[in-house]
């Protein structure tokens, strides 16, 4: 389907005729979307419709699926991240990701930080990781609550805690796009909002993709919203179109509860 | 369109659209009674108009609760949010209207010591401002778009309607310094038939928001008609 977004070069990851299999199942039917810079959009739709599948293209996770197979073009600043020469690794590098169960290492709060950034060889350990360590736990809004503690284990933090743990964990190797699986499904309305909170600072930044079930939280947190459906892309726009008028009656079923 | 999958939800819809309607129906029924009391020099009627008045602002505060329970606990989205949205503003119209058909009677009642020699014109005035009202309301309960534009076109004509009107009673007030009461009572009732009709243009235009998502309240009538037009085969 065609998009009602206006793309040009604020375009961060430009999806041309995507189409994924699971074995013989085709679960993704030749998918084009324009995810914008510095925005957050969200995928939306019933379980089964592919959105997480989607979001999970973007940095390769179906990878690891035997059975799974690609076709078309992701493209990140206009490279294929699907190439042959792309290093998956890096690509992660550029494409975090949050996923629905907080999942912190059992490490400390400043090792779960420190951990890739050291690895990656971006920052060695000392003053900059020190200082590394703590801009990333203050951009994602949990500095004030862990500062004293940061050699405790992360997994004894809250669970909205440790989600933004994991925030900062994906920020501190400065990627691009931060992909979000269901964030704030495991997490209260309390630890949600700061989390919704959390999205709408880190865009300043960063491009976020976010998946989740919740409508109203897509209503909420995206400036474009995708609603999918049995593995196509019924309509994408922008997220105050999409519900006081979308244009597709798929659309409007299911965002005002007559679905099935 | 399908139901929703929350039973209760569509029915507390259904429920506030009928509300609504009644409404509508109170309105219109009080314009009516009070057009008919001046023409049949009917004092009992006009009383009953202004009695009955309350019964229309006690629905405007029903369905208003209704309405705020609604967007508190069912956070109506597309076109149900349409559809909350436009009775919220469709009932101020409705309440409006129905204080507008009270001064009516009101004049009406004072007409007996100033009786009035003309109310063909009043009544025509009346007959094209129902019409008007019933469109809006015919408009409203099925979503008919061709009747929310042909309403808003209808407004010219009632306007026009009363203005020439205006001019009548002002000839009729110069020629006679005696009729100046009796005329400044009947322009006083073209005046709030006219902004019955009005509301009844506003009432219109929501049901135009309310289908098709769009805004044609302060456009002009070609920028309204093209809105519509477009898109009307995009549903798929």
């Amino acid at each position: 389907m065609k998009s009602d977004l206006k793309t040009d070069n604020s375009t961060k990851i430009s999806i041309r005729d995507l189409k994924l299999w699971y074995g013989d199942f085709e679960a993704l039917h030749g998918i084009d979307l324009d995810i914008l810079s510095g925005k957050i959009t969200a995928f939306i739709g019933p379980s089964g419709c592919g959105k997480s599948t989607f979001l999970r293209t973007m940095n390769r996770m179906n990878d690891r699926i035997p059975s799974c197979r690609v076709e078309g073009q992701i493209l990140l600043e206009g490279q294929d991240i699907y190439a042959p020469e792309v290093d998956v690794v890096q690509l992660r590098t550029h494409v975090g990701m949050v996923f629905q169960k907080p999942n912190p290492f059992p490490k400390s709060i400043y090792e779960n930080i420190a951990y890739a950034p050291r690895i990656h060889g971006l920052v060695s350990d000392g003053p900059d990781m020190d200082a590394l360590v703590e801009t990333s736990l203050r951009k994602a809004s949990i500095w004030n609550e862990v500062k004293d503690k940061l050699q405790q284990p992360g997994t004894a933090l809250s669970g909205g805690q440790q989600q933004r743990l994991c925030i900062a964990r994906t920020i501190a190797v400065k990627p691009d796009v931060i992909l979000m699986d269901e964030p704030c499904s495991a997490l209260d309305p309390i630890a949600t909002a700061k989390i919704e909170e959390l999205m709408d600072e880190l865009k300043e930044e960063f491009t976020i993709v976010i998946v989740t079930h919740n409508m109203q939280q897509a209503a909420r947190v995206s400036d474009h919203t995708a609603y999918f459906y049995l593995g196509d892309l019924i309509e994408y726009g922008d997220t105050q179109t999409i519900f006081t008028a979308p244009k597709h009656q798929k659309t409007e079923d299911y965002i005002t509860g007559r679905f099935g | 369109m399908n139901q929703h999958t929350i039973k209760r939800f569509e029915d507390e819809l259904n429920e506030l659209k009928e509300k609504v309607l009644a409404m509508g129906g109170m309105v219109e029924k009080a314009t009516k009674r009070s057009m008919n009391s001046l023409i049949k020099q009917d004092v009992k009627r006009a009383h009953k108009v202004i009695e009955r008045d309350h019964d229309i602002n006690a629905l405007e505060i029903e369905i208003d609760e209704m309405t705020r329970t609604m967007l508190a606990l069912r956070q109506p989205a597309a076109s149900d949010l349409r559809f909350v949205m436009t009775t919220i503003k469709v009932v101020t119209d409705l309440e409006r209207m129905g204080d507008l058909a009270e001064e009516i009677a009101e004049n009406m009642l004072r007409t007996e010591d100033h009786p009035l020699t003309q109310v063909s014109s009043l009544q025509s005035l009346s007959e094209l401002v129902l019409d008007q009202l019933k469109g809006s309301l015919d408009a409203f309960a099925t979503g008919d778009l061709a009747k929310a534009m042909s309403c808003i076109e209808h407004d010219k004509r009632v306007d026009d309607k009363f203005r020439s009107m205006q001019r009548e009673y002002l000839t009729y007030m110069m020629e006679d310094p005696r009729q100046i009461t009796a005329g400044l009572i009947a322009t006083d009732i073209a005046r709030s038939l006219e902004r019955i009709g009005d509301h009844a243009v506003n009432v219109a235009e929501m049901v135009i928001y309310m289908v098709k998502g769009h805004e044609v309240r302060h456009v002009d009538h070609d920028t309204a008609a093209a809105l519509i037009g477009s898109e009307l085969q995009n549903k798929s």
